[in-house]
């Protein structure tokens, strides 16, 4: 439904992927790691490798929880924008269908968080 | 509709002015209960809540404006229904 | 023999009454261009009556005396140093988060009332409206003169204003305020006078407030106090306001019960930073959030939304939801604030022992189980030195703008609570069905959305690292961080310590 305002509306999306210099946003969350109260948001080139953002990006962040060190990551569930999926970690963010406000989660079978706490 | 009478309140400041106002509900609301929390006193009563001027007249010994519960008033709960003689509260 | 004076009701009439008139020059559409596009019809404005019919003379008088008592008490807690009898430093933590989210919501309420003041039709409503918008800036103007005694001893306190337009977590009260100023007046006042004031503020200015006085904290609980009365009379407006337009036509009932729902989740996203002040961030809580839930929610709500059935109108949607949260949003807010806590404007701190014993008795259900591990494991960490803020920006809800930390209490509360929709190509999150559904309905108003995180990665925050958003905030070094250790904390020490020489003296 359309906006009820007596003016309308100028059409302004602010975060079109265009506002980000090159970048896209792409939003990485931990399941059962809540100790990262939410999903983290990260400014990233579409082409840069899923290895990178990995290695790079996610253990940036993720890297001070002691059980990242941990992860198998041939074990690691992902599921992007709601659906399971297999990254190619050489392959773009783009060619793995990773877009503009995507939502990328991992599940990391065995790692129950601290002390078993989903933390 | 059930015979249950859903809470309405009056919650006053904890100072001198409040204290003829409450004792003026305790005398007219014999439903009300009345609980003192921290700078605060909340009256509370199933369906109705009366504050009669005259009441509060006699407490105090002189002419009172219903309208001076605004200076002591926090917060209620209910229809508010206003007048020179009373200031009452009510669910329908 | 003075002649009598006119009873209350006539006098209120004839202010209210004949002051306005048919326009002949000018069509009544054009001098009132705003009150008809939103959809609610108006057949009989004089139906309009405000059950306090207070008159401008009484309202002056009342006014002028409220101030004068709220004025004395500053002066002597300032003469008396005040400050030292807070039960800690610490406390002022959430003081410095009303000034900043709270303070800011008032003058906005203050602009939006000043502009229905001039733009309904009914001269009743208009009068209301106007009182209203006065005593909106004399909330912000108490307030910044109440604090500013504070600002004069601690940190944080120094630019809320400036602040309110920028920072992460204050986007959240902001949003909620301009996306009311920026529908039409009936939706502005469903969602202020309504929604937040009658349905929530209780929330806010009761327990909180009365949380203040259990601090020691004389000059907040004075001026909340003193705000709060000027409250009842908007509650009561609000009520008013819905009664009002649901007797004039049997069409505006889905229209406001749509805004209900809206604005009731809306504010009630917004208290949940008011949820974490009330549990964590008051050194003695004198009710837990959820004991103050129960009570003006559930039991006052419910009791408000029975007697409106009669016109149709039920409970807002979600709201077994927003019950169900009120184990746990406190928890979860104050831990994100601690995780990001080289990023406030305010000091963080972990719960002690004895707050967290009082946590567990007040949520048995919930503390000891999702909540307490986090905490103790922190307190270890800091502890040894290992402790660490949380090095990312979080993602944030499209609506609400409050980072995605809400989790799916009724199934999984360890669950992160994830929707999403899209709209003209685009992705949009939310962190509840209560926001994607007002996205959902206005998407064209939520896509313009400024999200402090997306704004950041954009470049228009200072620039890309944490110490330059920081100083573009207007945050300075000593604002933010753990309390312990703080210039706030060491003041405080000594303050205390003196006071300890001097009883051993």
């Amino acid at each position: 439904m359309a906006v009820i305002a007596r003016d309308g509306y100028v059409d302004i999306v602010r975060d079109k992927v265009e506002n980000f210099h090159g970048n896209q946003l792409v939003y990485v969350g931990w399941d059962d790691h809540l100790l990262f109260s939410a999903a983290q948001a990260f400014p990233l080139p579409p082409e840069m490798p899923y290895q990178a953002l990995v290695s790079e990006v996610m253990a940036s962040v993720f890297g001070d929880h002691p059980e990242f060190a941990q992860i198998d990551w041939s074990t690691v569930e992902w599921v992007l924008d709601g659906v399971s999926f297999a990254p190619d970690m050489e392959k773009s963010l783009k060619d793995n269908g990773v877009g503009h406000k995507s939502l990328i989660r991992f599940k990391t079978p065995g790692l129950t968080g601290i002390n078993g706490t989903r933390l | 509709m059930s015979d249950k009478k859903n809470t309405v309140f009056l919650i006053v400041q904890d100072n001198e002015d409040a204290r003829p106002i409450i004792e003026a509900v305790e005398q007219d609301n014999s439903a009300v209960n009345i609980q003192y929390q921290p700078g605060l006193v909340r009256m509370e009563a199933p369906g109705r809540l009366i504050v009669n001027r005259e009441t509060v007249e006699e407490e105090i010994g002189r002419e009172w404006d219903v309208q001076e519960l605004h200076l002591v008033l926090i917060s209620l709960a209910g229809n508010v229904d206003e007048d020179e003689d009373k200031f009452e509260l009510s669910w329908h | 023999m003075p002649a009598k004076k006119l009873n209350l009701r006539k006098r209120y009439e004839l202010l209210t009454r004949g002051m306005g008139w048919e326009t002949t020059y000018q069509k009544m559409d054009d001098v009132f261009p705003y009150d008809s596009f939103e959809g609610i019809k108006i057949t009989d404005w004089d139906k309009w009556e405000d059950p306090f019919r207070l008159t401008m003379d009484a309202y002056w008088k009342f006014q002028a005396e409220k101030e004068k008592k709220l004025y004395a008490v500053i002066d002597s807690f300032a003469q008396n140093n005040g400050q030292t009898n807070l039960s800690d430093a610490s406390y002022l933590s959430a003081i410095k988060l009303f000034i900043t989210g709270v303070t800011p919501i008032e003058y906005a309420a203050h602009r939006g009332f000043a502009n229905l003041g001039r733009h309904f039709r009914g001269d009743g409503a208009r009068v209301a409206c106007q009182m209203q918008a006065i005593d909106e800036l004399r909330h912000q103007q108490t307030q910044v003169h109440t604090i500013s005694h504070y600002n004069k001893h601690f940190n944080g306190l120094h630019d809320p204003f400036y602040q309110f337009d920028r920072v992460w977590y204050l986007s959240v009260p902001k949003s909620f305020a301009e996306d009311a100023m920026t529908a039409g007046p009936f939706e502005f006042i469903t969602s202020i006078s309504f929604a937040f004031e009658y349905v929530l503020t209780n929330l806010l200015f009761v327990p909180f407030m009365s949380g203040a006085a259990y601090n020691g904290d004389m000059a907040t609980v004075t001026f909340g106090f003193s705000a709060q009365s000027d409250e009842s009379r908007h509650m009561t407006l609000g009520l008013e306001i819905i009664k009002f337009m649901l007797e004039q036509h049997e069409d505006n009932l889905p229209i406001v019960q749509r805004w209900m729902d809206k604005h009731f989740w809306r504010a009630y996203r917004l208290l949940a930073l008011v949820a974490a002040m009330q549990d964590y961030m008051l050194t003695n809580s004198p009710m837990s959030w959820k004991e103050a839930w129960d009570v003006y929610f559930v039991e006052n709500g419910g009791a408000l939304f029975e007697d409106l059935s009669r016109y149709g109108l039920r409970m807002p949607k979600y709201h077994e939801l927003a019950t169900a949260e009120a184990e746990h949003v406190s928890h979860q807010v104050w831990s994100v604030f601690c995780s990001l806590g080289n990023a406030t404007g305010f000091h963080t701190f972990l719960p002690t022992e004895e707050k967290m014993a009082w946590l567990s008795e007040k949520y048995p259900d919930t503390f000891d189980k999702y909540y307490r591990p986090r905490f103790e494991y922190w307190a270890k960490q800091k502890e040894e030195g290992t402790f660490e803020y949380q090095k990312g920006l979080p993602q944030l809800c499209q609506i609400c703008q409050i980072p995605m930390i809400f989790t799916e209490v009724q199934t999984d509360p360890m669950q992160i609570s994830y929707r999403v929709t899209e709209h003209g190509g685009d992705k949009y999150h939310f962190c509840s069905d209560g926001c994607k559904d007002i996205f959902e309905h206005e998407p064209e108003k939520y896509v313009q959305a400024w999200l402090p995180v997306h704004q950041i990665f954009q470049g228009n925050c200072g620039g890309p690292t944490l110490p330059e958003v920081l100083e573009w905030y207007k945050f300075a070094p000593e604002d933010s961080g753990d309390y312990i250790g703080s210039q706030d904390h060491a003041r405080w020490q000594e303050w205390k310590g003196a006071d300890k020489k001097v009883k051993e003296a």
